[in-house]
């Protein structure tokens, strides 16, 4: 059995006697990218600064590559690369000098934090703005400043707590390439965040924590296995003459392959699909019916829909 | 190895970041010196300026000899500015502190003072008006008109002619008086003497020449002079250097405060996890801050001192290594405050509020705003136990009192256990933070 690169075991840590972490245990392996994801207030964050040596669990281990982790071993937070929530940069210091700072932290001196240096903001694609101040960049590239500093140490295994919050689309993009590259390199990653489709993308093996505690610790496909339905078909409803809309509700539900729908926003149904296969009769049968959808699409079912099904609400609350 | 370089990085982190912030390196700099100059100046500057006179209103209602002549010997002596005023513009001018007070001569007080210095007659009343802001001002007052009222009316008694009128008069009463008392008896004989002594030395007297006029007594004199020497070790004394070292203490101290307030921010922003998560302790973290921010201090004493050697020509007269000692230590003492605010303050608006409030009290009570022999002399003991007290001492030892190493020495020791103990404070609360 090969022995995973980060094992977690009963992880608990408690504020003013509130459970914020609550037994929770999962494992990555090397080169593995583990989605940990949750609403606000899951104790995602917590668990990551326990991850990171921050603060220390009530209870539990955590073990990177076989050492303990906690604040005094810094031979575990060599492998470790926290790419924090917040900014954690220096406004007034340039790109350059921020990450000089950061390397220097972890022993790094010399042409080699050059470098690395020179090598992390090429990754994230500053490399001709390395004499600027962030003060003076946009959103995304602070973010992607912040993921540089995290990687200058060469680190076995990189954290990343939200790392796209409040940042355009663009952006956000931006700094999937340059994960998806890290990932082909083979590193290790831990991918926080509220937003399922960035998991999606980037995950092999998902963890949801809700209330601090897991309910959840599978592949993405294992996921999806537990759901009723795997596509959603959105029709925007047109003239429908005649038609009775609660009367072409039920005539829907009693259609084979339906697990649900639902009238949104007035005038659009969302209607659940068993399979995606199953979408295109759908709309044929609906034109059949005198339905003249406006506007129509189909989707995947999301792991926003697990999380609802695993919950009971969403994850965005 | 690791963590001597990582404790390199965040210190030269800390001194780009201070000297990017020209705003707040601006006012560190520019803002002691100003104040020190202005405070300075006010205390007596280089020692090159006049100190300013009292101004003084004169209501002079007696026109005898001894009152011209105590308006006139008052108006010669160079301490105060006499200004001859009526008595309701007097009284105005004092209340709405145009001067400092009002000297009032009543009508008939030549006579009456004269009467009184040979008999135990009623003493005539001269009437003090005084700005009560300017309370210690109204003893120098006193004794300026003291010594006037004593040099004139003596002057008068032995050689005026009033002075021989009322002579003339206490004799006759003392013989009256012989008979039954022989303590008259010898008064009137005295007093017979005299009068044989004011007809010889009257520059009225008949006969009397030039020379004897200018011979004539000229009453009561002071019995002696001074001479005023400045006691230091050092030159003369310069304003300055007490001012710039109250204004480079306080100055010091709220960057200081900004200093730890940064603390604060940067873990409100998640910096501080952030340099954390890397493999380097919270000891080493705050002995980066504590170090960067004590270089700081001292480049800041160094520079604001420097514009007063070279500007306001203070001078370092006593040891430049007690000096440099004195201002290190404090540098040292005021990184641990900052290091204090920072473990306990909540959020750095809060933690500011109450700093600046502390720093305000410890720098005023220090003797930073004003010197501390200026307190009452509970206070001058309860600042004995005060940092900034001990700062303000030792960089006065080293520049105008011209004191050696030695006297630096307890105002060192002072620092560095303020240093130890806010350090220690610090580290632990910040250690059980993080469990």
């Amino acid at each position: 059995m090969v022995t995973p690169l980060l094992k977690v075991t009963g992880l608990c840590k408690s504020f003013s006697g509130r459970m914020a972490v609550d037994g929770v245990s999962f494992t990555v392996a090397s080169g593995q990218t583990l989605g940990l994801i949750g609403p606000n207030g899951a104790g995602k964050s917590t668990t990551v600064s326990m991850l990171c040596g921050l603060l220390q669990p009530d209870r539990g281990e955590i073990l990177m590559d076989g050492q303990a982790v906690n604040h005094g071993n810094n031979a575990a937070k060599h492998k470790i690369g926290l790419v924090p929530q917040e900014l954690a940069i220096y406004e007034e210091l340039s790109a350059r000098e921020n990450l000089r700072l950061f390397g220097a932290l972890y022993g790094l001196s010399g042409d080699l934090l050059k470098q690395r240096c020179l090598a992390a903001l090429e990754l994230v694609a500053l490399g001709d703005r390395a004499g600027d101040k962030p003060a003076t960049y946009s959103g995304g590239m602070k973010r992607r400043l912040n993921i540089a500093a995290a990687l200058l140490h060469d680190p076995q295994l990189l954290i990343l707590d939200e790392p796209t919050v409040g940042i355009d689309p663009q952006s956000r993009n931006a700094i999937f390439d340059s994960l998806e590259t890290l990932k082909r390199q083979g590193r290790s990653l831990i991918y926080t965040s509220h937003y399922m489709e960035e998991v999606e993308r980037l995950a092999d093996h998902i963890v949801i924590i809700d209330h601090g505690k897991v309910i959840a610790n599978e592949t993405p496909e294992e996921l999806f296995r537990r759901l009723p339905s795997q596509a959603a078909l959105s029709v925007e409803l047109g003239d429908m003459g005649a038609l009775s809309v609660p009367a072409l509700l039920d005539d829907i539900r009693a259609r084979p392959g339906v697990t649900g729908v639902a009238l949104t926003a007035g005038e659009s149904l969302r209607i659940t699909l068993g399979a995606a296969d199953d979408a295109l009769p759908m709309l044929e049968w609906l034109t059949t019916q005198g339905c003249r959808p406006r506007h129509f699409a189909t989707a995947r079912t999301d792991l926003e829909e697990i999380f609802l099904t695993l919950t009971g609400h969403s994850l965005r609350d | 190895m690791n963590s001597l370089t990582a404790l390199k990085a965040l210190i030269r982190k800390d001194l780009i970041l201070f000297v990017a912030d020209r705003r707040s390196l601006l006012l560190s700099l520019v803002m002691p010196i100003v104040l020190g100059t202005f405070f300075g100046y006010l205390f007596g500057g280089s020692g090159v300026t006049e100190n300013a006179k009292i101004e003084v209103a004169l209501v002079a209602l007696d026109d005898s000899d001894i009152g011209k002549g105590i308006a006139a010997g008052l108006k010669a002596d160079k301490t105060i500015s006499i200004v001859e005023l009526k008595l309701d513009e007097a009284r105005e001018k004092v209340r709405k502190g145009k001067l400092h007070a009002a000297i009032v001569i009543p009508s008939g007080f030549g006579a009456a003072a004269g009467a009184a210095l040979f008999s135990a007659r009623d003493k005539p009343e001269i009437t003090l008006y005084y700005d009560p802001s300017q309370s210690a001002l109204l003893a120098v007052v006193k004794g300026l008109l003291t010594q006037q009222v004593m040099q004139t009316v003596s002057a008068e008694m032995f050689a005026g002619k009033s002075g021989m009128h009322l002579v003339d008069d206490s004799i006759e009463q003392l013989k009256k008086r012989a008979e039954h008392d022989p303590d008259a008896a010898e008064m009137s004989r005295f007093l017979t003497s005299l009068r044989k002594f004011q007809g010889h030395h009257s520059a009225g007297a008949p006969g009397a020449g030039p020379e004897q006029a200018k011979n004539a007594p000229k009453g009561l004199s002071m019995p002696f002079s001074t001479r005023d020497e400045a006691m230091s070790s050092g030159p003369k004394y310069n304003g300055y250097a007490h001012s710039f070292a109250g204004m480079s203490v306080q100055f010091i101290l709220m960057m200081g405060i900004d200093a730890g307030i940064g603390i604060l921010l940067a873990r409100r922003m998640g910096l501080w996890n952030r340099l954390l998560a890397a493999p380097i302790t919270t000891s080493t973290l705050l002995l980066a801050r504590t170090l960067s921010c004590a270089l700081i201090a001292f480049g800041l004493l160094c520079c604001t001192f420097l514009f007063a050697v070279l500007v306001l020509k203070v001078e370092i007269a006593g040891s430049l290594a007690g000096f440099l000692g004195v201002g290190a230590c404090f540098a040292l003492m005021t990184a641990t405050f900052g290091l204090l605010i920072a473990a306990y303050g909540k959020t750095p608006e809060a933690a500011r509020g109450l700093a600046v409030f502390a720093t305000l009290i410890l720098v005023m009570l220090g003797g930073a705003w004003v010197p501390a022999f200026l307190f009452p002399q509970w206070l001058q003991t309860f600042s004995l136990g005060l940092p900034t007290r001990w700062a303000v001492d030792g960089l006065d030892a080293m520049t105008w009192r011209g004191l050696g190493f030695s006297a630096a020495v307890p105002a060192m020791l002072v620092q560095l256990g303020f240093a130890a103990l806010f350090g220690a404070v610090a580290l632990r609360r910040f250690w059980r933070e993080q469990r």
